[in-house]
């Protein structure tokens, strides 16, 4: 690790104030991101703002029925507090599919939206990477792929995004507040995110000196019919090679609101609402959902490792549909449906 | 205390914390982790190094309570911290519930990532989340184990807690 300079924020206006004065600087939050891309030199910041002991670790109530995340909540408490767990289950099963119970204890929820891919190039300060560094070229693109994106990609990166609780969200439709020098602003989770495009560096759409305060998630008909269905090589502790958050509801075995948002296969949590659309007050069936995920993968381009994920997406959305519209979600534990 | 390599530009950190009951305040370079302060200047070599990177579990140690990965833990960042690592938890003439269990078990072989593993389980079972030998399969899935033990870890772990919750939660603290 380079050095730099430690100081710790009080208040979130300081945050903001360091961050957008200092172009060398970056927040730490539960570091299990930041302190590995250090250790590999992918990150270099001069001085890193501690955040940490921000008044933004809470989960509240809104007056509205949904609720509100604090950027500092961890992982672990997100997913096991009970006004989420009963209101939101879909938020906490991805959660629990991803990364491990330390991980969890440590890892916030502001830092799980703006964690960096986890392409091995990227990792890798040997070899190019238009993301790590602007115009040196992709290394992924011709070279070892699996782990790649399918959906969304350009020339310039293949890169994926690795969050579960992202993928969650993304159905779900959250919303993010941030703060920055111009003050507050709340951010659509479907443009928090980006497509790499020419500009794969970009991870998201926060402005120079922004920072995430909390997350809100609206009241929904979801916790009946809902799954987060992950697919990986070994059974835990692992990135997804494609996963499938669904949240649905029913009536009279009809869609009245279908979701699906895809982790795994893009530069951000793949959701497309027109496609979902086309499915309102389908009969809620095998066939259609086929067609649904035909559909919401009729524009992916595999790279010749990740090809399987094609197929892998596609069996995986229609068992994803089965078990939501069932309402039988995939057991994290036990891996099974429940 | 001075930790880690010598660069003067960065003014040290005063860091207090509580490691194994003891009180510590050190001056620390701000890029020390704390696993490397443990194994380094405070010669608590129980917490292992595996792969310095999140992905093992080997360094696993309780922060206030809650089972943590140091590797990716800056010291700096955890001022006013109570830590415990395996040298905290029993001693040669009276060993913690867990390891015991784990000699009884015979849950290791090299034993290397042994200490994480049974600072993990402690975590796993004051966290109250176990209902199955599932749930323990999965929740102890943040510690590898190259020796390939996890089925007598999983026993072990399944005998301390059918010795009671309230027990175990003591000797932890």
């Amino acid at each position: 690790m380079r050095p730099f300079s430690y100081t710790r924020a009080q208040t979130v206006q300081a945050a903001v104030q360091a961050l957008a004065s200092d172009p060398q600087a970056v927040l730490l939050a539960g570091g299990t991101n930041l302190i590995d891309l250090m250790k590999y030199e992918v990150e270099r910041p001069g001085a890193i703002i501690d955040i940490n002991r921000l008044p933004l670790n809470f989960i509240d109530d809104l007056p509205d029925g949904g609720i509100r995340i604090g950027a500092l909540v961890t992982n672990s408490s997100v997913a096991h507090d009970e006004r989420v767990r009963t209101r939101y289950p879909l938020l906490a099963s991805a959660i629990l599919a991803g990364a491990s119970p330390q991980l969890r204890n440590a890892a916030t929820t502001g830092g799980n939206l703006v964690q960096r891919t986890r392409c091995y190039y990227f990792y890798d300060p040997a070899t190019p990477c238009n993301k790590r560094q602007p115009g040196s070229g992709c290394a992924a693109i011709g070279g070892v792929n699996r782990i790649h994106a399918i959906l969304g990609a350009s020339d310039s990166c293949i890169a994926v995004h690795p969050s579960d609780m992202c993928v969650a969200l993304a159905a779900l439709g959250a919303t993010i507040e941030v703060e920055g020098p111009a003050g507050r602003r709340d951010i659509a989770f479907s443009d928090f995110h980006r497509l790499p495009g020419d500009r794969p560096e970009l991870d998201n759409t926060l402005q120079s000196g922004e920072l995430v305060v909390a997350i809100r998630l609206e009241p929904n008909h979801f916790a009946v019919h809902h799954t987060y269905l992950k697919l990986r090589d070994r059974l835990s502790y692992a990135f997804a090679l494609v996963s499938v958050a669904v949240a649905v509801e029913l009536s009279n075995d009809r869609l009245v609101d279908v979701r699906v948002a895809l982790g795994g296969v893009a530069h951000k949590p793949w959701r497309d609402r027109l496609v979902e659309a086309e499915f309102a007050g389908v009969v809620a069936d095998e066939e259609a959902f086929q067609k649904l995920a035909e559909r919401l993968l009729s524009g992916a381009k595999g790279h010749g490792g990740n090809h399987f994920k094609i197929p892998l997406a596609a069996k995986a959305i229609v068992r994803a549909l089965k078990q939501a519209t069932s309402g039988r979600l995939q057991d994290q534990a036990a891996k099974s449906v429940q | 205390m001075d930790i880690g390599s010598r660069n003067d530009a960065v003014p040290l950190c005063s860091t207090a914390f509580v490691i194994n009951g003891q009180q510590f305040t050190l001056e620390l370079h701000p890029w020390v982790t704390l696993l490397d302060l443990l194994r380094g200047a405070l010669e608590l070599s129980g917490t292992k190094k595996g792969c310095d990177h999140g992905q093992c579990g080997a360094c696993t140690v309780l922060i206030d309570g809650e089972r943590i990965n140091a590797c990716l833990k800056l010291a700096v960042s955890l001022d006013g911290a109570r830590i415990t690592t395996i040298e905290g938890l029993g001693s040669p003439e009276s060993l913690h519930p867990m390891q015991k269990a784990f000699i009884e078990h015979d849950a290791f072989q090299c034993g290397y990532c042994t200490p994480g593993q049974i600072c993990s389980a402690i975590g796993l079972v004051s966290e109250g989340r176990v209902h199955s030998r599932a749930d323990i399969r999965e929740l102890m899935s943040g510690n590898l184990c190259r020796c390939g033990a996890y089925t007598n870890i999983a026993d072990a772990i399944e005998d301390v807690m059918g010795q009671g919750r309230n027990q175990i939660r003591e000797a932890a603290e």
